[in-house]
């Protein structure tokens, strides 16, 4: 029997997506959250998830492990989304990928002085672009987590983030300069898979479109 | 410090029995490129970057290795693609007026794979055909790779058909420039639907719609009579759409399916594009498609279409190879042995000489016979 695989990660995009699925028809038999199976079946025999790291779910996908995915913007901007198709912008665990300093750090003047900024982010590859559409040179500082401590201990004169809600920027006296772009999650579709399992995929595909469309 | 026999990234050998399963898979691709009149071309590893990248084929470049030419002076590459040499060598090398056929086959080099987890070296199997812009070369191409699929033993595979020439058309059509061009080609190639409705928003509705409707075209026959129904009636979409209907049409058992949205080799190709997949891999084996006036660089443009399948990719479709069994003889100069054995390798059997001590190591020989001298005569015994 043909199956199907979607990668999903832990957390907020697995929760999103529950409903979605829902509508797909497809129930997983498990919570990732209490389950500690790494691969989950459904309702559907012909389904099954996989519960991978958000920035590991393209790799997944372009290499055919997984079918279908659901992936950060900020993350397939990072992959390069080569090899995937990005057929739905599934308007989930939405956020803002932001420039951010401390406060009374005069950004604007530093960026007309052509200084080289010192620039401390995961997201390195959307940084490099941002800074070099602007014509700004950068120091990139490739960190993996709590960003928000570059600036304050020095390491760095800007952040690259995400930015929800803005609490975590205000805690540690940072504040967004800059706006990069809207993030949101995103359906990725293997592309062979779309052609070889066409009949299964195609009808998720569809189904969400229009789940996402009802909202 | 590595060890020193460990290869660069994407770099692998073809070991037994494997190697021998390549070499013959690519001497019968060759032998059935030769029955339909294909002409064997060797073009060689390397030669001058600027004839080996020829047109707009930018992504070509940046795979290509370079290195420079002591003699001349000049930049050579090493071959990224064999199609650009074949088309050289139509262009130029032959001066035949009429259809030329020429097949290939041998390794290129890429400075990346063109897929994670790919090699850098693909073998290319291919065959090209200069000379013929009707739809009869499309489909003689197409045919011919089914058939190489087949033998190949992928039969499970399916063909994606794509047409450059729509984009194209449409994008002549809303008068893009070629900025606005490249970004929508961008959006189009990975499906990104959000990206191509926020490209397309300040478009007139026609080309609007157009655009819009070209990732949801894919699918089997019925797509084509779609595509009649929601795109412009421009010249360019609807020689597109009959060249398509007119590759459908071909009698396959290999599965064929239409995708408008594949753009793949824009800027390279020109009319009808195939890619071929199998189950579990995520890369095409096979690619081709329509190339006309690729030969214009060296002075003569030409119709020209195409496709080369990529041997290591059949080799990782192929589950299990059995190594070919042999016959263990003795060493001894014995007239008749060695008569016995020139007999049996002349009638295609595998003779391995066994020297005396080796007979720990038969298993590994891999022979599942032995010649015995028995009864006045060497007799094959089983082992």
């Amino acid at each position: 029997m043909t199956q199907i695989t979607l990668a999903l990660s832990k957390g907020r995009i697995f929760e999103e997506t529950l409903p979605l699925l829902a509508a797909a028809g497809i129930v997983p038999e498990e919570n990732p959250e209490s389950s500690r199976k790494l691969i989950i079946g459904t309702n559907r025999p012909d389904v099954r998830l996989i519960i991978v790291r958000a920035s590991d779910v393209p790799t997944y996908v372009q290499h055919g492990a997984a079918d279908l995915g659901v992936a950060g913007k900020d993350v397939l901007m990072e992959h390069g989304g080569e090899g995937l198709y990005q057929p739905i912008d599934l308007n989930i665990a939405k956020c803002r990928m932001m420039v951010a300093t401390p406060v009374g750090f005069d950004y604007e003047a530093a960026v007309r002085r052509g200084s080289r900024l010192r620039v401390a982010t995961k997201y390195v590859q959307t940084a490099r672009l941002h800074f070099a559409a602007k014509g700004v040179h950068v120091d990139l500082i490739k960190l993996y987590g709590s960003m928000e401590l570059a600036p304050l201990v020095g390491l760095s004169d800007v952040i690259v983030d995400l930015v929800s809600t803005g609490g975590t920027l205000k805690a540690n006296n940072l504040v967004a300069v800059e706006d990069i772009c809207a993030i949101s999650s995103r359906l990725v579709v293997n592309q062979a898979a779309l052609k070889l399992k066409h009949g299964l995929v195609q009808p998720i595909i569809e189904t969400f479109r229009s789940a996402v469309k009802a909202d | 410090m590595n060890p020193p026999w460990l290869l660069p990234e994407y770099v692998e050998d073809i070991l037994p029995p494997y190697a021998w399963h390549a070499e013959t898979l690519r001497r019968k691709l060759l032998d059935l490129y030769d029955s339909h009149g294909y002409d064997l071309v060797a073009p060689p590893m390397v030669e001058f970057l600027d004839s080996l990248l020829t047109g707009s084929a930018r992504d070509l470049d940046i795979r290509t290795f370079k290195v420079m030419d002591g003699l001349s002076g000049r930049q050579m590459g090493v071959r990224a693609d064999m199609t650009p040499q074949a088309a050289r060598i139509d262009a130029h090398l032959l001066n035949r007026q009429g259809i030329v056929r020429l097949c290939y086959a041998g390794p290129v080099l890429h400075t990346r794979p063109s897929g994670m987890t790919l090699s850098r070296e693909p073998i290319q199997v291919g065959a090209e055909l200069f000379g013929h812009g009707g739809i009869e070369a499309d489909i003689e191409i197409l045919q011919l790779l089914m058939a190489a699929l087949k033998l190949a033993g992928l039969c499970n595979a399916r063909i994606s058909l794509g047409h450059v020439g729509l984009f194209r058309a449409l994008s002549g059509g809303a008068g893009l420039v070629p900025e606005q061009e490249r970004d929508l080609f961008t959006a189009l190639k990975t499906k990104d639907v959000p990206a191509l409705e926020q490209l397309t928003d300040a478009l007139e509705s026609t080309w609007k719609q157009a655009f819009r409707q070209l990732p949801n075209l894919y699918g089997g026959v019925e797509v084509l009579a779609d595509a009649r129904r929601v795109l412009p009636s421009l010249p360019g979409v609807s020689k597109a759409l009959d060249d398509l209907a007119g590759l459908m049409a071909v009698r396959h058992e290999i599965q064929l399916a239409v995708d408008l949205g594949d753009l793949r080799g824009y800027g390279y190709h020109n009319g009808a594009v195939f890619a071929a997949y199998t189950g579990g891999q995520a890369q095409a084996v096979a690619l081709g498609g329509r190339y006309d006036g690729a030969g214009a660089i060296f002075g003569r443009a030409r119709p020209a279409t195409g496709f080369s399948l990529d041997l290591r990719r059949i080799l990782d479709c192929v589950v299990e190879v059995p190594r070919r069994p042999g016959i263990l003889a003795p060493s001894s100069d014995d007239p008749v042995l060695r008569a016995r054995i020139a007999e049996l390798r002349e009638a295609g059997e595998r003779v391995v000489l066994e020297w005396p001590g080796q007979e720990a190591y038969r298993r590994e020989s891999g022979c599942n016979r032995i010649l015995i001298q028995a009864d006045g005569a060497w007799q094959i015994q089983s082992l």
